[in-house]
């Protein structure tokens, strides 16, 4: 039994499943982040959290109440939308008091939450002003206030920083993590920027046509992603994938691919499963983050198994903190992620380091990860 | 737009611009022409109309004319001018206008905020009534206004402008409300404000410039109507218009045109007034929708 359990939770219009059985139990003080491309279904799960969305079949229960049919604000539930939908006739004041004054909070207790509030997210000069004379960032605390000012169960965020821009977003990021940690509150986090989805969370659940395709924690997501598109969603630059094919010799598995020259490239796969074992001399998909491959002087010093190749360079993008490389192996373009002060250049040959420890193997056929 | 006009006129030589200016004074002129004769001949004695001076300024300067339309013109059984008419009107505009708003805009709102299997259609059949040529609906208007026992009285006009100002009352207040944000009525119910609730504190207070439109075209249009004035009010229940109408009509005595200039002016008064107070918000309401997106 979690904090927030979303049981077998279905959604239908009519004859059109958009949502498949979806089943999460959040825990108290958890920050769940749902990520996944524009029409996955995760708005729609949020709002069926909220009540905003009848649930099809199945049940969502916060705190072993069971919550289908039961009105949205009947819940203890407090919504973050993406416009911030801050009443435009309302002061900042009279936003962040409404919800409690439908409540029948008498006005003393209102003007002292609203105090505290205020002073937390730092809007007390703004208690007198409409939403309209507000910048983007205070809209977004203003809306936050809102929506902490009721002391809810669970708090749900439908892409709050989507509208703002690149630095106030990575400035607001941080402070609702501050937030989270501060008050240790139930979060559950709708948003299509995977950046957001691995710096914010305790838990992702990624989503893709109505499924969540996984649900774990941020470094299982990056690290063991459990199907291909999993892999690609999560990460950027996203993942390499190289088709390789496995070959056994002796006791060690070799994933065997070609460089642009035509060369073999031979990598020995680390601590291969049994399963990939049974792959034996089939082609699979070797997935590669770009950090893991690298110039030979960048790779992971902590890594027990790094293997060489050499290969020509087609682009490098300098990034500033790093160099990108990109590369052609075995006919797909790979992008490496090497030193700033890298020496590859464009159309000179140059060596790669792939930390094996991180290199992971998909069945092309299913595209699932082969554990 | 404003910027490129400037420019052009920026370029066209004093000349042109003169001459302009003299075509747009004459054209004002000429359209205020018809006004000057009423406002003159309203506060003249009858026997300088007569006498052939109907252009030129009044000799003798008396009000009279005006206290004779208000208040002792002969219209009908009794000499009371047109004031008990005036407050007919009144009585008639007054809630038509009002319950006929406040109804757009709770259908503006459900239509657009609650939506339900056949709402389309049904906004689409309640656009009909834009439509519809009042003179259709005269006969079985008035056998529904009999049936309900309304025929004659001022609460039956009342019925009549009501459904036929609910049409544009809706359209009016539905386009404006498909463009509100629902993401505000969702938050609103998070909050626990119900159906009234939200209607109230949330989009009435955000429907100012529309609800001025819609104030303005129904006034207008009720206070000016005749066709429903004449057929469903009898005798001293007459609206405006009507009283109007008899007191100009009248074929007995003499025909006092200053009188009816002086009441031609009072029946236009009151639209003109609202116009005047409400009118910088009409073309702003009427824009915007069509500017915020």
């Amino acid at each position: 039994m979690g904090f927030l359990d979303i049981d077998n939770a279905t959604k239908s219009y009519g004859a059109v499943e958009v949502l498949h059985k979806v089943d999460i139990a959040v825990e108290e003080g958890e920050f769940l982040v749902l990520v996944g491309p524009s029409g996955c279904g995760k708005s729609t799960l949020l709002n069926m959290i909220a009540g905003l969305e009848d649930i099809t079949s199945g049940e969502i229960r916060i705190k072993d109440q069971v919550m289908n049919g039961v009105h949205p604000s009947k819940r203890n539930i407090a919504m973050v939308f993406q416009s911030y939908a801050l009443y435009p006739n309302m002061t900042v004041g009279q936003n962040i008091t409404f919800g409690l004054e439908m409540h029948g909070v008498p006005k003393p207790e209102r003007d002292k939450a609203m105090a505290d509030v205020a002073k937390l997210l730092q809007i007390e000069q703004l208690l007198d002003r409409k939403p309209g004379q507000l910048s983007g960032g205070q809209r977004q605390r203003v809306a936050m206030g809102r929506a902490l000012v009721r002391n809810p169960d669970v708090f749900l965020f439908d892409e709050p920083l989507s509208n703002l821009d690149a630095k106030l977003r990575v400035d607001m990021r941080t402070e609702i993590k501050k937030l989270h940690q501060n008050l240790g509150t139930t979060i559950v986090y709708v948003t299509h920027d995977q950046i957001e989805a691995l710096t914010l969370s305790t838990r992702i659940a990624v989503m893709n046509g109505g499924y969540v395709q996984q649900l774990g924690t941020p470094k299982e997501i990056y690290d063991t992603p459990a199907n291909l598109f999993v892999a690609t969603f999560m990460g950027s630059p996203s993942m390499n994938l190289l088709p390789v094919k496995i070959v056994a010799e002796g006791d060690t598995l070799l994933a065997e691919t070609t460089s642009d020259a035509g060369a073999p490239v031979r990598l020995a796969v680390h601590a291969p499963s049994d399963a990939l074992k049974s792959f034996a001399g089939q082609t699979v998909t070797m997935g590669v983050r770009p950090e893991a491959l690298t110039d030979v002087d960048g790779a992971d010093q902590r890594s027990t198994h790094v293997e060489r190749f050499s290969n020509t360079v087609t682009v490098t993008e300098p990034a500033g903190s790093d160099t990108f490389v990109t590369t052609t192996i075995g006919g797909v373009e790979c992008i490496a992620r090497m030193r700033a002060d890298t020496d590859a250049r464009p159309g000179q040959p140059s060596e790669f380091a792939v930390n094996m420890e991180k290199a992971i193997f998909f069945d092309p056929k299913t595209e699932d990860r082969i554990v | 737009m404003s910027i490129a006009s400037q420019d052009a006129g920026i370029r066209t030589g004093r000349v042109a611009r003169t001459f302009i200016y003299l075509v747009l004074l004459l054209f004002a002129l000429f359209y205020l022409l018809p006004l000057y004769v009423m406002l003159v001949n309203s506060v003249k004695p009858l026997s300088e109309i007569t006498g052939g001076g109907m252009m030129s300024l009044p000799q003798v300067w008396t009000l009279e004319p005006w206290a004779k339309a208000w208040s002792t013109a002969q219209i009908g059984v009794e000499p009371t001018g047109l004031r008990p008419y005036f407050w007919n009107s009144i009585s008639m505009v007054v809630p038509a206008v009002a319950i006929s708003t406040i109804l757009g805009a709770l259908n503006g709102y459900v239509l657009t905020k609650w939506r339900f299997r056949g709402d389309t259609i049904l906004f689409g059949l309640m656009l009909f009534a834009c439509f519809i040529p009042f003179q259709i609906v005269l006969i079985p208007m008035a056998a529904v206004l009999g049936t309900l026992g309304l025929s004659g009285t001022t609460a039956g006009l009342v019925l009549v402008h009501l459904v036929y100002g609910i049409g544009f009352s809706t359209l009016y207040f539905r386009n404006y409300y498909a463009v509100f944000p629902t993401e505000l009525v969702r938050a609103a119910q998070i909050d626990g404000a119900g159906f009234f609730r939200i209607f109230w504190r949330i989009l009435l207070p955000s429907s100012g410039p529309i609800s001025v439109v819609c104030v303005i075209w129904q006034f207008t249009n009720i206070w000016n109507d005749f066709l429903f004035g004449a057929s469903f009010a009898s005798g001293d229940g007459a609206p405006m218009t009507v009283a109007l109408n008899n007191l100009v009509q009248s074929s007995t005595g003499v025909k006092e045109y200053n009188v009816h200039f002086a009441g031609a002016i009072l029946a236009a008064l009151p639209t003109l007034l609202v116009y005047i107070v409400a009118g910088r918000y009409f073309v702003r309401g009427l824009m915007a929708g069509s500017v915020k997106g």
